[in-house]
Parts: C-alpha cells; sequence; structure tokens
C-alpha cells in the first residue's frame, strides 16, 4: 500500500496501534486490562469517549472480552482485543472457536516473561502460544513488528488480512515496543486499500445462517478442516512475509525476529565497519512462516546464529525448516524473558568466526 | 400419517431434533419458535448457544444461530447487542454452562444490565456427559459424580434469586417449568418483551426433564420434576 496522507509525529508504539486501528475501520474493542497491553484498551476507551460510533466494552474476564468481540464480529462490526501472557492463554478459548468457525480477528499481544505471571513487560515466549495455540492446527497469521512504525504499518495489515481470508490474526509485540516513543507516520489508507467487513448474521443478502464448532461425525470435521488447510495454504502464499539484509553470502547469518531482530541489526552495522561479513534473515510474519525465504537465505551462509528471547521457540522452527535442506553449524543465543544487547550479537558471531 | 406442524421459524429440514425421547428442550425450543413467529422476528433474532445439550439446537430455527463454547454464549451474546443494538439477542443453555463454567460471564451481564435475554434450562445436572453433578444439584441427590447423594448446602444453586441482588430496576428475572409450556411461552414473551422495550437484562430459568440421566421411567420423570418445583419456586422473581 502506497501512503496517501502522511502525519508524522511522535507517539508511543501503544498509541500507533490504536491509530492504526482506527485509520483501518476499527470500530469495537472488547478487552480486559493486564500489563503490558493495558494502554491499547485504556487509549481506545479515550477514542470512544469523543466518538460515539466506537463501541468500547471492558469485560469481566478474558474469555469474556474475546467471545464479546466475536459476537461483535458476527453482526459486522470490525472489532478486536488486546492481551499478554496468561491473558492470552485464557483468550485461546474464543481465538481457538474464531479459528474453527473462519471469524476474522485481530489481536494485538503484548509478550510478557513466562511461564505463568511471569514478568509483566518484555519477551519472546508467546511464540508458540501465539502460532499455534489452542486445540487446532494453528491457522492463524501472526505479525512481528520490530518498531512503532512497523506496529502502525502491520496493525493496518492485520486488519486487511484478517478480514481477506478470515483467519485469526495477531499482532506479536511486546511492551518495550508498546511503550517506547518513537516518530511515527501514521498514513491514512485509501478506500479501497481497506478490506470492508459483512455481517454473517441479520444480513439481507444471506439466508439463515446457522453456524456450529461442533461435529458429531468424524468424517465432517474432518472435511471441513480439509477445506481450511487448503484455502490457508493458498493464502499463505500472499501473507507469508520476510526481509533479509547485510551480506548475500554471509559467514554468520543471524536468524531473529521483533525487537531482537533490532539488536541484530545494529551488530551487523558495527560488525560489517569491521569487514566482518554478516547478515540477518527476520520474519515479517511468524505464521505462516516464510519457510522458502529461509532456505534460500542460508544457502550462501556458513553458519548459522540464532538469537531470541526465549529458550528455543523460534530456533526450533528455523531448524526444522532447515533439516535437511543445509547441514551447517548452528549457534544458538537464547536467552528467555530477557532482552539481547547488540553487543552480545557481536560478541557471538566473533566468537564463531 | 399425520405430519407435525411447524411455526415458520422453526427448521424443518433438522427435524426430527436429536434430543433424547421425553427431553425438555424440544418443549422450550418449540415454545420459543412459536413466539419468534407469533413476534415476527426471524429476520431481527439471533439465537446464540451454549455447550451441553442445548448446542443439539443449533439447526433447530431458521433464524441465525451462533453454537459457542461452555459457559460463553452470554458473553457472545453481549458483544452482538453491543455491535448491533436494534438485534434481538437470544442467549440458550443449560444450568452447566449458567451457572458453573458461565457464571462470572451470566452475573456481569446482569449486573451491568445488558439488554440481552437469557433463556436457562435447569435439569439439576451436566446431561451432555452423562449427568454429573451441576451448582443445581439438589441436596442427597445421587449423579454420575456424587454416586453418594450431593452434599453441598440444604438449597441448590438458586440462580434468578441470586441475579436479583445485582440486578437493575429494567431487568426481568423468572423461573417456569417445561410441565406448563403456556407459562414457559409467557415468561420468554414477558423476557423478549422487556429487550424489545429496551429495559435490559432479562432471564428466564426453565426447570426441565432428563428422563436419561435421571434413569426415570415416565411417571418418576414427572415425580422428579414436581420435586424441582418445591426446592426451585415458580414465578417472576423480578419484573
Amino acid at each position: 500500500m502506497v501512503p496517501t496522507k502522511t502525519s508524522t509525529s511522535l507517539m508511543t508504539g501503544n498509541e500507533a496501534v490504536i491509530k492504526a486501528a482506527l485509520a483501518v475501520g476499527a470500530d469495537m474493542f472488547c478487552g480486559y486490562p493486564i500489563t503490558p497491553s493495558t494502554e491499547i484498551l485504556s487509549h481506545w476507551a479515550q477514542a470512544a469517549k469523543s466518538n460515539k460510533s466506537l463501541v468500547f466494552l471492558q469485560a469481566e474476564d478474558e474469555p469474556a472480552s474475546g467471545f464479546a468481540m466475536i459476537g461483535g464480529i458476527t453482526v459486522g462490526r470490525k472489532a478486536w482485543t488486546a492481551t499478554a501472557g496468561v491473558g492470552n492463554v485464557l483468550m485461546q478459548d474464543p481465538l481457538s472457536m474464531a479459528e474453527a468457525m473462519r471469524i476474522p480477528t485481530v489481536t494485538y499481544i503484548g509478550q510478557r516473561g513466562g511461564p505463568s505471571t511471569g514478568t509483566v513487560i518484555y519477551s519472546q515466549q508467546e511464540l508458540n502460544l501465539t502460532r499455534m495455540g489452542g486445540n487446532g492446527e494453528g491457522l492463524r497469521v501472526v505479525y512481528a513488528p520490530s518498531n512503532s512504525q512497523e506496529l502502525y504499518d502491520m496493525t493496518i495489515k492485520a486488519f486487511n488480512t484478517a478480514w481477506r481470508y478470515r483467519f485469526p490474526t495477531f499482532i506479536l509485540s511486546d511492551g518495550y515496543l508498546g511503550k517506547t516513543y518513537s516518530e511515527v507516520n501514521a498514513w491514512q489508507p485509501k478506500k479501497e486499500e481497506i478490506v470492508s467487513t459483512e455481517a454473517f448474521f441479520l444480513n439481507p443478502r444471506l439466508q439463515p445462517q446457522n453456524l456450529r464448532n461442533c461435529y458429531s461425525q468424524e468424517h465432517e470435521l474432518y472435511e471441513v478442516l480439509l477445506k481450511h488447510f487448503e484455502e490457508y495454504t493458498k493464502a499463505s502464499e500472499k501473507i507469508v512475509e520476510s526481509e533479509t539484509i547485510g551480506s548475500k553470502d554471509p559467514d554468520v547469518l543471524i536468524c531473529a525476529w521483533g525487537g531482537v531482530a533490532n539488536s541484530a541489526k545494529t551488530a551487523i552495522e558495527e560488525l560489517t565497519k569491521e569487514g566482518l561479513r554478516v547478515g540477518l534473515f527476520r520474519p515479517l510474519t511468524m505464521r505462516p512462516f516464510p519457510t522458502r525465504a529461509l532456505q534460500k537465505a542460508v544457502s550462501g551462509a556458513k553458519k548459522i546464529l540464532i538469537c531470541e528471547s526465549a529458550n528455543g521457540q523460534f530456533g526450533r522452527i528455523v531448524r526444522e525448516t532447515l533439516y535437511g535442506v543445509c547441514d551447517i553449524e548452528i549457534r544458538r543465543l537464547y536467552k528467555p524473558a530477557i532482552g539481547i544487547m547488540p553487543e552480545e550479537i557481536e560478541q557471538e558471531v566473533k566468537e564463531m568466526l | 400419517m399425520i405430519q407435525p406442524r411447524y411455526t415458520s421459524s422453526i427448521k424443518e429440514s433438522s427435524k426430527p431434533s436429536n434430543f433424547c425421547p421425553g427431553c425438555g428442550h424440544s418443549i422450550i425450543l418449540k415454545e420459543l419458535g412459536k413466539l419468534i413467529s407469533e413476534m415476527g422476528i426471524e429476520k431481527k433474532a439471533i439465537f446464540a448457544i451454549d455447550i451441553g445439550c442445548s448446542l443439539l439446537s443449533w439447526d433447530f430455527y431458521d433464524v441465525d444461530t451462533l453454537q459457542t463454547h461452555h459457559g460463553r454464549t452470554t458473553a457472545s451474546a453481549v458483544g452482538m447487542k453491543m455491535g448491533k443494538k436494534d438485534a434481538i439477542v437470544i442467549a440458550y443453555m443449560g444450568d452447566g454452562g449458567g451457572y458453573s463454567i458461565g457464571l462470572q460471564n451470566l452475573i456481569h451481564a446482569c449486573y451491568r444490565n445488558d439488554n440481552i435475554s437469557v433463556i436457562l434450562v435447569n435439569n439439576t445436572m451436566f446431561s451432555m456427559t452423562g449427568g454429573q453433578m451441576a451448582p443445581t444439584t439438589m441436596s442427597h441427590e445421587v449423579t454420575d459424580s456424587t454416586p453418594e447423594g450431593a452434599f453441598t448446602h440444604d438449597k441448590p444453586f438458586m440462580g434468578p434469586e441470586i441475579l436479583k441482588s445485582v440486578a437493575h430496576e429494567g431487568a426481568y428475572l423468572a423461573r417456569c417449568a417445561v410441565s406448563s409450556p403456556p407459562q414457559v411461552y409467557q415468561y420468554m414473551k414477558n423476557a423478549l418483551d422487556n429487550q424489545i422495550n429496551g429495559r435490559g437484562f432479562s432471564f428466564v430459568e426453565v426447570l426441565s426433564y432428563c428422563p436419561t440421566n435421571w434413569k426415570t421411567d415416565a411417571k418418576k420423570t414427572c415425580d422428579f420434576l414436581d420435586n424441582m418445583k418445591k426446592e426451585f419456586p415458580l414465578g417472576e422473581i423480578k419484573k
């Protein structure tokens, strides 16, 4: 999408998410306070105070907010929610229903340390849960921003993807991203660039809809799932995104995502100045995963360094993707629930060379 | 052969329904179908249903219907109503879904005076899973999970009476029994009128038969319900 109207100003990542949601036509938010995602809820409450067409519900718990969101979507609202940590665990109840019934949802996740209540600001440990949570096959779309501008851009993209393909869609962020002030170009997408909603219920164009997620026959569910897998695979080709920067045939290819990818970029700048050949592979969609792009990125690499603020949740996806494709040394910099500084990445790279 | 006559809201292609012989759901749903047709609200109503036996009604009507998760029907209905204020939203659930796993959602919908109508079917147990104890299980009642009889309190969970403590002025709360279909019809109509008139939360508990899990013949099924009526007083608890 090409920005049409631009207005660059200083704002937090959370504010960027709200501005993007409003720009893309979100008109209902149901949530429950939890650090570090609470500001999304309170900023929406502020927005709804001055704009009475915006619906807001602070529900009694996360499942209630998720199911109320789904209720709103069924009658044609562009409804969304935000949560974190153990709230993300509880939110899997409504989101697995959304996945089963192909209800388009957008969920902002501010990752926090886990398991359990853990810590409240930062982690990359909600990757597995967000990608594959629920008792299904993870038919979801997960965007992974690494700065405020990407929070803005990916929020707009998330709403369009959710309503275009009808898979639960996530913006997988964290508290540092959400609370950091930076300059954001809050561009307004053109009308034709916004995917519109259509009510499932009380829609004069449709016959009465009887919608269920429970089947009495095994083959009935099997056939529904096969259709969903086919549509997910087809949509994946259009959704999947990644970036590769630095040397094309690096001595070390760093694999990182989200905020850690920013540290990796800084590290690569420093290492390149020192004459070292280093590259970065960064998925922008964690699900569907950019499998082919990763396989291409490693084709000229001599070694791989995986960096993440989790104990191998991302690393396992990388290693599975590369299994049987290449057999080069893989080093792991796993720091669950804690940030990774550029200097640490530089040091790891130097030790590998 | 005499064919059954259905009111316009009832979906003939899904009949006969999958409820057990003697189940009260069919009677309640038939009354609700009549009510929807007679009020002429087929195109304005949304029917949201829970897990448990109530889910068997997912295609009972030619009315927009959403089958949700266990206990989450009230919250889904709240979202529908917030999203579209002129929709007539009917949430349908059992006593397990409403009073056990979904009580938090139910009590908060009442507390907020959300303008939806909830119909809760009380047969004193979780029936879809084979008759385990529910909050409504009566003292000394033997169920699949209380083989020695339930020992809770003297009184089972009194839904409308408990909701009354947080209900707003406009709320409607009532209890009836499936043995009197006209009363079921009338209380459900009062509930829907309450919603249409914008007065807020409305709730009808219906005492209902479950011969399959009560393990009762026809006579004992009626006796069981009569006993329930002593525990759970019928009437309009708040109007």
